[in-house]
C-alpha cells in the first residue's frame, strides 16, 4: 500500500487494495491470532497477548527475587540461580513485555486508525516484527535449562563479568536480545513510514492524536539507538566466542567503552518505554474528563525535546564508573533538563482535568495513579541526575525503587489503563467496573508497598542485585515482599475480568466513551481494513465541549459522528 | 469571590512550602555522617527533599482536588469547558521547572566541587609530592602523620601507583594542605585487599585515622566491583585495567561497612568488608603492631564472604 489517494478508500470491505495478498487466504475466527496475519489489529492483539504472557513470567521471576529477599540470608535459591533470575526478570520485562506492548500492541492497533489508513505501511514487515518475538522469548527462557544455565550478568551484561559467566547462556541472551532489537527496529521503521506517509489526504501533522507524535518520537529513538546496542552485543559475542578483546581488559580491551555504547541505547530505551505511555495517557484523559487536551502544541514540542535530550544523557548511568569530571557535569545538566519538557506534559494533563467532567472509572484511576507514581519517580530522577547525590545511591535499591516507579508505576499503570479504555474496541464488550476497581486498589497499594521502602534501603546501604543483605534491613524488605505478593494477587481480578468479559461482558457498542478519536468512529470490533467506506477525516480529535447537541453522551453513535466529520 | 480564593491559594502555597521545608529538614532518611563529604551531601539531600516534597504534594493536591471538584455528577452527560490551551500559563510551567532544575544543578555542582569532584585527578601526585611534609599544621599535626611509615607513603615522590596520567576517574583530594594517607585497593571476586605501601601492610579490612585525608588507589583484578561506604557517602567503581581514585576524610571513629555495589558474580551480596576509623594514636598503634619486620604478610583478615 503506498500513499493513499481518496479513491483507495472507496474499495468495499471484501476486495482488498493490497493486490498481492488476498486476505481471504487468512484464517477466520480466533485461529487468525495464531497466523501470519497482515491485519494490524490482529498483529496488535498478538503483541498484547504475547506481552502479557511474558509479563506473568517476568512477574513470577520477580516473585522469586522477593521471596529470596524476604530473609537476609541467601536461602531460597542458589546464588547462581538468583543471578539468572534477576537477569531474566530484567530482560523479559523490558524486551518482551513493556517495549512490545506499549509500542507494538497499542501502536499497531491504533496508529492506522489515527492516521486514517487501512493498515500499516508495510504489513508483511509488521508480521515479521511480531513473529520474531515468540522465538526470541522461548530461546531466552530455554537457556535456563541448558548446561551452565542462563545469563547471570544482569540485563546490562557488563563485561568482564559477562565474559566470565557461563558462555552459552550469555550467547543465547545476546542472540535473543538481537532478535528483539531487530523486531523493534522493524516496528519503528513501520511506524515512521505509516505516520509520515499514510496519513489520510487532508489530515495535517498537527491534527494527529498525540499518541502518533509519541510513537513518531519513540520510533526515531528506536531506529537511531537500537543498532548501537546490536553492534555492541555482536562485539561482546565475539569476545565470548572468538576470544577477541574489544571489552576484555586482559587483551587490551576497555570495559567502560561497553558501558557508553550500552547506555547509548539503554537510556533512550527508557523513553522508548515511557513516551508511548505519555501518548496513551494523552488519549485517555481528555475522553474521560470531557475536555480538549490542554496545550496540544507544547505537548508536541515537549515530545521532540525529550527525544533530542534523551539521546544525550546516557552517561548519567556511569557517574561512578570512571567518567571524567567535565562529562559528569555535562550529563548532570542534560539529564536535569529533561525534567522541563516532562514537567510541561504533567502540568498540561492536570490542566486537562481542570474544569472537566471527570468519570473516575478504572481507566481513569490507573491514569491518575500514573501521574502520582511518575511524579514521584520523576522527582527522584532529578535527584539522581545530580552527580554528588548519585555517587552515594548509584547501584543501590534507591535506583531499583526509582526505575520501578518510572517503568511500572508509569508505563505498566498506563498499559492497564489503556486495556480498560480500549477493551470495548478490541472485543465489543465492556470490562467489569467492580473487578476493575478491585484490580486498581490492589495494584496501587501493592506497588507502593513494594517499591517505596526500597528508596530508604538504598540510602542506608543496601546495594542492588544482592541475594543477601544486612539483617537490620529485614523488616522493610519484608514489607516490600508483601507488596510484591499483593501485586501478584492483583492480576487475578484482572485476568478473570478480561476472560469473562470477553464472553459475558456488557455489549459496548461502537463508541461507549462518546470519544472523537478515529478508532471509535467504526464498529467494535472494527472490520478488516477498519472502515466500511471512506475513512473519516478527524481534524479535531480532542474537540470536546464544542457547543453542539451531537455530543450528548446518550445519543451519539459512531455513524452520527462519522457523518458529521466527513466533509 | 476572586479575592478570598486568591487568598486561600496563597495560604495553601505557603503551607505547602513550610510543609516541604519541614519534611526536608526533619525527616531522617540517611545513615550517620562519618566523613567530611557526608554533611555536604546531606545538605544537598535536605534541599532536594524539600523541593521534591513541595512539588509532589502540590501536584498530587491539585490532582486530588480536580478529581473531587470536577467529578462527573450523576445524570450529567455533557462536556467540560472547551479550553484548548493558555500560552502564559504554559510559559509559567515551563519556566518554573527550568528555574528549579537550574538552581538544583548549580547547587549540586557546588556540592560536587566541595567534595573534590572537580580536582584534576592526574595532577594529584605531582601536586601532592610538592607539598612539604611540615605543612600539616592546619590539622594540628597530630593525626597519624608523625608515623614515619605514613610519611613515607604520602610524601614520597616515587609512589608506585601514582604515575601521572594513569588514573582514570574518581574523586581527587579536596584539600592539598594536609598529609594524605595513600592506600592501594585491589578488588577481586569476592574481597577487597588493602595495601599500605609505606608500612608494607596487606589487610582485608581498611584501617584509617580520623580527620586525615585518605586516598584510595583502586584497581580490580577480575571483573568490575565498586567501593561504597554509605556512612561516608562515597562510591567509586573498581575497574580491571583502569585504575581509579577515591579520596575522602573520615570524621567519626567507628566501624562502617564497605560494600561492593557492582554485580560481580554469585557472591556479590557477600562481598563486604569494614572500614575501621581510629583516633590518630590508636591508628599509629595499629600500624606499628601490624607493620611486618620482613616481607608483607596478611596482618588481619577481613570478613571473607566465601568462607
Amino acid at each position: 500500500m503506498t500513499l493513499a489517494s481518496p479513491s483507495d478508500f472507496q474499495a468495499p470491505q471484501q476486495s482488498s487494495p493490497n493486490q498481492e495478498g488476498p486476505r481471504g487466504l487468512q484464517p477466520e475466527g480466533w485461529l487468525r491470532y495464531l497466523s501470519f496475519s497482515l491485519d494490524h489489529k490482529v498483529i496488535g492483539l498478538q503483541y498484547m497477548v504475547c506481552g502479557f504472557l511474558f509479563y506473568f513470567l517476568g512477574g513470577a521471576l520477580a516473585g522469586v527475587i522477593r521471596t529470596e529477599l524476604a530473609s537476609p540470608i541467601s536461602d531460597f535459591v542458589s546464588r547462581e540461580t538468583y543471578n539468572e533470575v534477576l537477569t531474566l526478570h530484567g530482560t523479559v520485562m523490558i524486551f518482551l513485555w513493556i517495549v512490545p506492548v506499549v509500542n507494538g500492541a497499542f501502536g499497531n492497533y491504533l496508529i492506522p486508525f489515527y492516521v486514517g489508513a487501512r493498515d500499516m505501511a508495510f504489513p508483511r514487515l509488521n508480521a515479521v516484527a511480531f513473529w520474531l518475538i515468540p522465538p526470541a522469548g522461548i530461546l531466552l527462557i530455554s537457556s535456563y535449562f541448558i548446561k551452565g544455565g542462563a545469563a547471570q550478568s544482569g540485563w546490562t551484561a557488563y563485561p568482564p563479568l559477562s565474559l566470565t559467566t557461563p558462555a552459552l547462556g550469555q550467547v543465547i541472551w545476546i542472540i535473543s536480545v538481537l532478535l528483539l532489537g531487530g523486531s523493534s527496529i522493524f516496528g519503528g521503521i513501520n511506524f515512521i513510514a505509516t505516520i509520515l506517509k499514510l496519513r489520510r489526504p487532508g489530515l495535517k501533522m498537527m491534527q494527529l492524536p498525540m499518541y502518533c507524535w509519541a510513537m513518531l518520537g519513540t520510533s526515531i529513538l528506536v531506529v537511531l539507538s537500537t543498532p548501537v546496542l546490536a553492534g555492541t552485543l555482536i562485539l561482546l559475542s565475539f569476545d565470548i566466542i572468538a576470544h577477541t578483546g574489544f571489552f576484555n581488559p586482559a587483551l587490551g580491551g576497555n570495559v567502560v567503552v561497553y558501558q557508553h555504547l550500552f547506555w547509548f541505547y539503554s537510556h533512550p530505551a527508557v523513553y522508548i518505554m515511557v513516551l508511548p505511555a505519555f501518548g496513551l495517557v494523552s488519549e485517555i484523559i481528555p475522553i474521560h474528563a470531557r475536555k480538549p487536551l490542554f496545550g496540544y502544541t507544547t505537548m508536541v514540542y515537549s515530545i521532540i525535546a525529550i527525544v533530542v535530550l534523551g539521546l544525550v544523557v546516557w552517561a548519567h548511568h556511569m557517574f561512578t564508573s570512571g567518567t571524567p569530571p567535565w562529562m559528569r557535569l555535562f550529563f548532570t545538566i542534560a539529564t536535569s533538563f529533561i525534567a522541563v519538557p516532562t514537567g510541561i506534559k504533567f502540568f498540561n494533563w492536570l490542566a486537562t482535568l481542570w474544569q472537566g467532567k471527570i468519570a473516575l472509572n478504572s481507566a481513569m484511576l490507573f491514569a491518575c495513579a500514573f501521574i502520582v507514581n511518575f511524579v514521584f519517580g520523576g522527582i527522584t530522577g532529578v535527584a539522581l541526575a545530580q552527580v554528588p547525590f548519585d555517587i552515594h545511591v548509584h547501584d543501590t535499591y534507591f535506583v531499583v525503587g526509582h526505575f520501578h516507579y518510572i517503568v511500572y508505576g508509569g508505563t505498566v499503570f498506563i498499559i492497564f489503563s489503556a486495556v480498560y479504555h480500549w477493551y470495548p474496541k478490541f472485543t465489543g464488550r465492556m470490562l467489569d467496573e467492580h473487578l476493575g476497581r478491585l484490580h486498581f486498589m490492589l495494584t496501587f497499594i501493592g506497588f507502593n508497598l513494594c517499591f517505596a521502602p526500597q528508596h530508604w534501603l538504598g540510602l542506608n546501604g543496601m546495594p542492588r542485585r544482592v541475594a543477601e543483605y544486612d539483617p537490620s534491613f529485614t523488616t522493610l524488605n519484608q514489607v516490600s515482599s508483601v507488596g510484591a505478593l499483593l501485586m501478584a494477587v492483583s492480576t487475578l481480578p484482572f485476568l478473570i475480568n478480561v476472560v469473562v468479559s470477553a464472553i459475558r461482558g456488557e455489549v459496548a457498542g461502537d463508541n461507549p466513551w462518546n470519544a472523537l478519536t478515529p478508532e471509535w468512529l467504526t464498529s467494535s470490533p472494527p472490520p478488516v481494513e477498519n472502515w466500511i467506506g471512506e475513512a473519516p477525516l478527524v481534524t479535531h480529535p480532542y474537540g470536546y465541549g464544542a457547543p453542539t447537541d451531537r455530543l450528548d453522551l446518550q445519543v451519539v453513535t459512531a455513524e452520527q459522528i462519522w457523518n458529521d466529520r466527513t466533509p | 469571590m476572586p479575592i478570598p480564593s486568591a487568598l486561600i491559594t496563597l495560604l495553601l502555597g505557603m503551607a505547602l512550602v513550610l510543609a516541604g521545608l519541614w519534611v526536608g529538614y526533619n525527616v531522617p532518611l540517611l545513615p550517620v555522617e562519618a566523613s567530611t563529604n557526608a554533611p555536604i551531601y546531606d545538605a544537598l539531600f535536605e534541599v532536594l527533599l524539600s523541593i521534591g516534597t513541595i512539588l509532589f504534594l502540590g501536584i498530587i493536591g491539585l490532582l486530588v482536588f480536580s478529581l473531587v471538584r470536577f467529578r462527573r455528577r450523576e445524570g450529567d452527560s455533557g462536556d467540560g469547558a472547551a479550553i484548548e490551551g493558555n500560552l502564559p500559563l504554559e510559559i509559567v510551567w515551563t519556566a518554573i521547572p527550568a528555574v528549579v532544575v537550574l538552581f538544583v544543578g548549580i547547587y549540586s555542582y557546588d556540592i560536587y566541587e566541595r567534595m573534590g569532584g572537580m580536582t584534576p585527578l592526574n595532577d594529584h601526585s605531582a601536586m601532592h609530592a610538592a607539598q612539604p611534609a611540615a605543612d600539616h599544621h592546619h590539622h594540628g599535626g597530630d593525626h597519624g602523620s608523625n608515623n614515619p611509615a605514613v610519611l613515607a607513603s604520602s610524601s614520597s615522590p616515587s609512589e608506585p601507583d601514582q604515575e601521572p596520567g594513569r588514573v582514570w576517574g574518581g574523586i581527587g583530594v579536596a584539600s592539598s594542605e594536609s598529609e594524605t594517607l595513600s592506600v592501594d585497593v585491589t578488588a577481586m571476586q569476592f574481597a577487597f585487599i588493602f595495601h599500605y605501601p609505606g608500612a608494607n601492610i596487606i589487610t582485608g579490612e581498611l584501617h584509617i585515622p580520623v580527620n586525615q585525608p585518605i586516598s584510595l588507589h583502586m584497581e580490580a583484578r577480575d571483573v568490575i566491583h565498586a567501593f561504597w561506604v554509605p556512612q561516608f557517602r562515597v562510591k567509586q567503581d573498581v575497574i580491571p585495567g583502569q585504575p581509579t581514585l577515591l579520596s575522602f576524610t573520615a570524621t567519626r571513629p567507628g566501624t562502617y561497612p564497605i560494600i561492593c555495589a557492582e554485580l560481580c558474580g554469585p557472591y556479590h551480596g557477600g562481598m563486604r568488608s569494614s572500614v575501621v576509623v581510629h583516633e590518630p594514636a590508636d591508628f599509629d598503634t595499629w600500624l606499628s603492631k601490624n607493620t611486618p619486620p620482613a616481607p608483607a604478610t596478611v596482618a588481619s583478615s577481613g570478613s571473607n564472604p566465601t568462607a
